[in-house]
């Protein structure tokens, strides 16, 4: 074998361990937390685990109902505040704002979605939280879900903004000058021919969104009041379950990890697996529900 | 393109070559956390050359980190449990300060003394208005610690005894800056920090009628005090144990006292 | 007008209406965050908040210069690992497994690919525990540069990837052919004539994977541990800008230093998407040429 021969089939091994390392790191990752939170699901149980209601480690109490329905919440919270603004905005941006518009503001929201989260967090600390004080309701001390879902809802609107903008903007030109030429107004066109040609688009941008608010640390600890208990309604009306002290999934890991040992460390690693598999749920869901729309209405 | 490689390995060596510098790496609680970075810059400017590097986390983690040998010596606001000295046998413990815990008030509360059963009372949310213990009618805030804190535990084994837990409504934060940040610019809170952390912001109570100072702290009147300890896993190397032998120095000590901490040894 | 025509238009000026209400409200929310920390926080620079180093615990004196200095190490340390590995991965998966009809590369490269989608959409904070579990505990490094560049990599790996998938996949096939009908190996024609044509795109890639590591914080929260010293080794402990934000405003009642670090994070994000924009021009530029 020539020289450059036996280099090229070195390089082209060289090259393949690189593509197993990259490979491998997901997988060791992977089995890597499986294994680790394997004791915390066999001792405690599956069931125990998910519906147990109090997390006192201290007392070797492990339920994570408080930190999955402190995460379920705040994403709700964030997506019923920000989820219509930012499809409306992207809309917005894609199909009715005129140019020079477009030009500004495109690269401001981009900029946005890469803002670090903690300064959401302390935006949220400053601002939000002493003015969520002002509410007046048993109880309420600023932290809380209320807080958080605005952060949040902040958090993914520039993500969920850009990304179905790109996808309606990506509509091939021929459905709007069709639509056009049968003789509909621009807001039908978006409405029947434009938004479901968009549709997958859309889907991934609130899909982004939602991944970003479930896996979302930083900001949720600096607002959200990191109690263990069950978000309450302290005894008000149902909404007031948003002014309630909670704890998120990401939370739960990050504020208790460095010093968690034993069957304790194990819970965090489960927590994590939970934290997964509920990221997973809920972008299926959200990808069954809008094929499910669209089939079903009109074309 | 040969360029940039040529950039970054040499940027690789200037990272990877940078002198393992004599280290003493600390861990713990956020207690221990100010006091020892006095300390430590005391010692660096006797003993040129060595550096202490100092992080927090919470008493728990400084067990945690320095049995599983992730740092050289952890810092712990408690006593070492048992279940710890299962765990990582060999832990040695020194003794270098003793630390009162003081009850911290937001603004707007009148109140400025409880009795010790009215502070287990609050904590355990059995009050939870500000009416019930002489002050406006509003509804008590908690601020606690997360149970890995030397402070927490330390405050439930005085203040709360026989298994009572504290409230799980309460806001939980990670360490004694943050309860102090949290307490003074929260309406109607109620928090438990180290000493060392008092200032302007926040008011003390006094407790059972003894005000949150060194001297009743140190004459036994007031009622929350613990001991601070540096936790070596074994023998200390001869590094670490310079360190801890300025500690227990008067000179060390001295700068124990300064801090606003009980000194242990002999003052200067 | 076709019937019902007036109607029609009037129902779609409310509804623009809206839309123009909801794109401005939208605008002026996500303004007045960044405009807040920018006008808090810019008013506190002053050469000495860049070139001392925080005094550390309840005080919240000083500046960011050793925050500046650990990010700094931090982002090339990580670089240093993900951007080669992420980039030979790149070149692996298109150029040799995206060629082979081998019915073992083909499954390789989908599970390659399902992998890195996967690890694209795990929370950061699953990459620090990870991280946490095996390099501070498992292999002793402690809180140090060292855990948190190797976590961190594994953080933007994905992002690496992905975009020297892209850069590979858009260089044309006739260069390649070009090349090997002119006696090239395969490793001198990927060498000498892809790799310089794909550049910017991996550029993009690697400057989307430095602003990641600017931002992330969760993920350095538990690797890198909190000191406010300077770092004088790979097995340092120390705090990056992002952290000591949280540090400041958790512990401190520093705010207004908070905010200031927080703008210097914003500044640098925008000359991150800039450096973006400017290397996207030139991708798009280069590639008319022939």
């Amino acid at each position: 074998m020539t020289r450059k021969g036996i280099i090229d089939e070195a390089m082209r091994v060289v090259l393949l361990c690189a593509g197993l390392a990259s490979l491998s790191i997901v997988v060791l990752i992977g089995l890597f937390i499986l294994r680790e939170s394997l004791p915390a699901f066999h001792e405690i149980g599956v069931w125990n685990l998910l519906s147990g209601k109090e997390w006192r480690p201290g007392q070797g109490q492990f339920g994570l109902l408080p930190m999955i329905a402190g995460s379920g919440l705040v994403t709700l919270g964030a997506i019923c505040l920000g989820l219509p603004l930012a499809l409306c905005c992207g809309i917005f941006l894609a199909e009715i704002a005129p140019t020079w518009i477009r030009v500004v503001v495109r690269p401001s929201i981009e900029l946005l979605a890469g803002i670090p989260s903690v300064v959401y967090g302390l935006f949220g600390l400053v601002v939000l939280v002493p003015a969520v004080r002002q509410i007046d309701y048993p109880g309420n001390a600023g932290f809380g879900l209320l807080s958080a879902s605005i952060v949040l809802a902040v958090m993914i609107l520039p993500t969920i903004a850009s990304v179905s903008e790109v996808a309606i903007r990506s509509v091939p030109d021929e459905y709007r000058q069709g639509a056009l030429a049968l003789g509909s107004t621009r807001w039908e066109m978006i409405r029947r021919v434009v938004l479901p040609a968009a549709r997958s688009g859309i889907l991934s941008a609130v899909v982004l969104g939602l991944g970003r608010a479930l896996g979302e640390t930083i900001a949720m600890i600096m607002v959200i009041g990191n109690s263990v208990m069950m978000p309450t309604t302290m005894g008000g009306p149902l909404p007031g379950i948003f002014l309630s002290r909670a704890r998120t999934l990401t939370g739960n890991i990050a504020v208790e990890m460095s010093y968690a040992t034993g069957l304790h460390s194990s819970a965090l690693f489960a927590t994590g697996v939970v934290l997964f598999v509920l990221i997973m749920i809920v972008n299926s869901a959200a990808r069954a529900l809008m094929s499910r729309n669209v089939r079903g209405g009109r074309p | 393109m040969n360029r940039t490689m040529a950039c970054l390995t040499a940027m690789a060596l200037c990272i990877c070559s940078l002198a393992f510098a004599e280290k003493i790496t600390v861990a713990g609680s956020t207690t221990v956390q100010p006091l020892a970075e006095k300390l430590a810059l005391a010692y660096e400017s006797v003993a040129p050359g060595v550096t202490v590097e100092i992080t927090g986390g919470g008493s728990s983690v400084g067990v945690t980190s320095v049995g599983n040998g992730s740092v050289d010596l952890g810092a712990c606001s408690r006593d070492v449990t048992q279940a710890e000295f299962e765990r990582f046998p060999g832990l040695e413990a020194l003794c270098i300060a003793r630390d009162g815990i003081a009850i911290i008030v937001g603004p707007e509360v009148s109140v400025t003394n409880l009795s010790k059963s009215q502070v287990r009372d609050i904590f355990t949310g059995d009050i939870s208005n500000w009416s019930e213990v002489g002050g406006p009618d509003e509804a008590i805030v908690l601020v606690s610690r997360e149970e890995g804190s030397g402070t927490r535990s330390a405050f439930e084994n005085i203040v709360l005894a026989d298994a009572a837990l504290i409230s799980g409504a309460a806001v939980l934060q990670p360490s004694n800056g943050a309860v102090v940040t949290t307490v003074s610019t929260t309406p109607y809170s109620i928090g438990y920090v180290s000493f060392g952390y008092l200032n302007e912001s926040v008011t003390a109570l006094s407790v059972n009628g003894v005000a949150a100072t060194v001297e009743n702290a140190q004459a036994a009147r007031y009622p929350i005090v613990r001991p601070l300890l540096l936790v070596a896993a074994g023998d200390a190397s001869p590094l670490v144990q310079g360190w801890l032998d300025f500690i227990m120095s008067p000179a060390g000590q001295s700068i124990v006292e300064a801090e606003g901490y009980l000194p242990v040894g002999h003052v200067e | 007008m076709t019937a019902g025509g007036a109607r029609r238009t009037a129902w779609q000026n409310c509804v623009f209406a809206l839309f123009w209400l909801s794109g401005i409200t939208a605008m002026a929310v996500m303004l007045a965050v960044v405009g807040y920390v920018m006008v808090k926080g810019i008013p506190e620079f002053s050469i000495d908040f860049f070139t001392t180093s925080p005094r550390g615990g309840l005080s919240g004196e000083g500046g960011i210069a050793s925050t500046i200095v650990t990010t700094a190490y931090l982002v090339v340390m990580t670089m240093a690992i993900a951007a080669p590995l992420g980039t030979a991965a790149g070149i692996y998966l298109v150029e040799y497994a995206g060629n082979s009809r081998n019915r073992v590369a083909t499954a390789f490269l989908k599970l390659s690919r399902f992998g890195i989608e996967t690890l694209a959409g795990v929370p950061s904070i699953i990459f620090g525990l990870f991280g946490y579990a095996l390099f501070v505990t498992a292999m002793h490094f402690g809180f140090s540069l060292l855990s948190a560049a190797l976590a961190g990599a594994c953080l933007v790996l994905p992002v690496v990837v992905r975009t020297a998938e892209e850069a590979f996949k858009s260089v044309p096939d006739a260069y390649r052919e070009a090349s090997l009908s002119l006696g090239a190996t395969r490793w001198e024609t990927i060498w000498k004539v892809v790799l310089p044509s794909a550049t910017p795109g991996l550029t993009t890639g690697i400057i989307l994977g430095v602003g990641r590591i600017l931002s992330e914080t969760a993920v350095f929260y538990v690797t890198l541990g909190g000191s406010c010293r300077t770092p004088t080794s790979i097995f340092s402990s120390g705090r990056t800008m992002a952290l000591h934000v949280y540090y400041l405003a958790m512990e401190t009642r520093a705010f207004d230093k908070a905010m200031a670090t927080g703008a210097v994070l914003v500044i640098l994000i925008i000359f991150v998407n800039l450096a973006i924009n400017a290397v996207s021009k030139r991708l798009s530029a280069g590639g008319n040429r022939s």
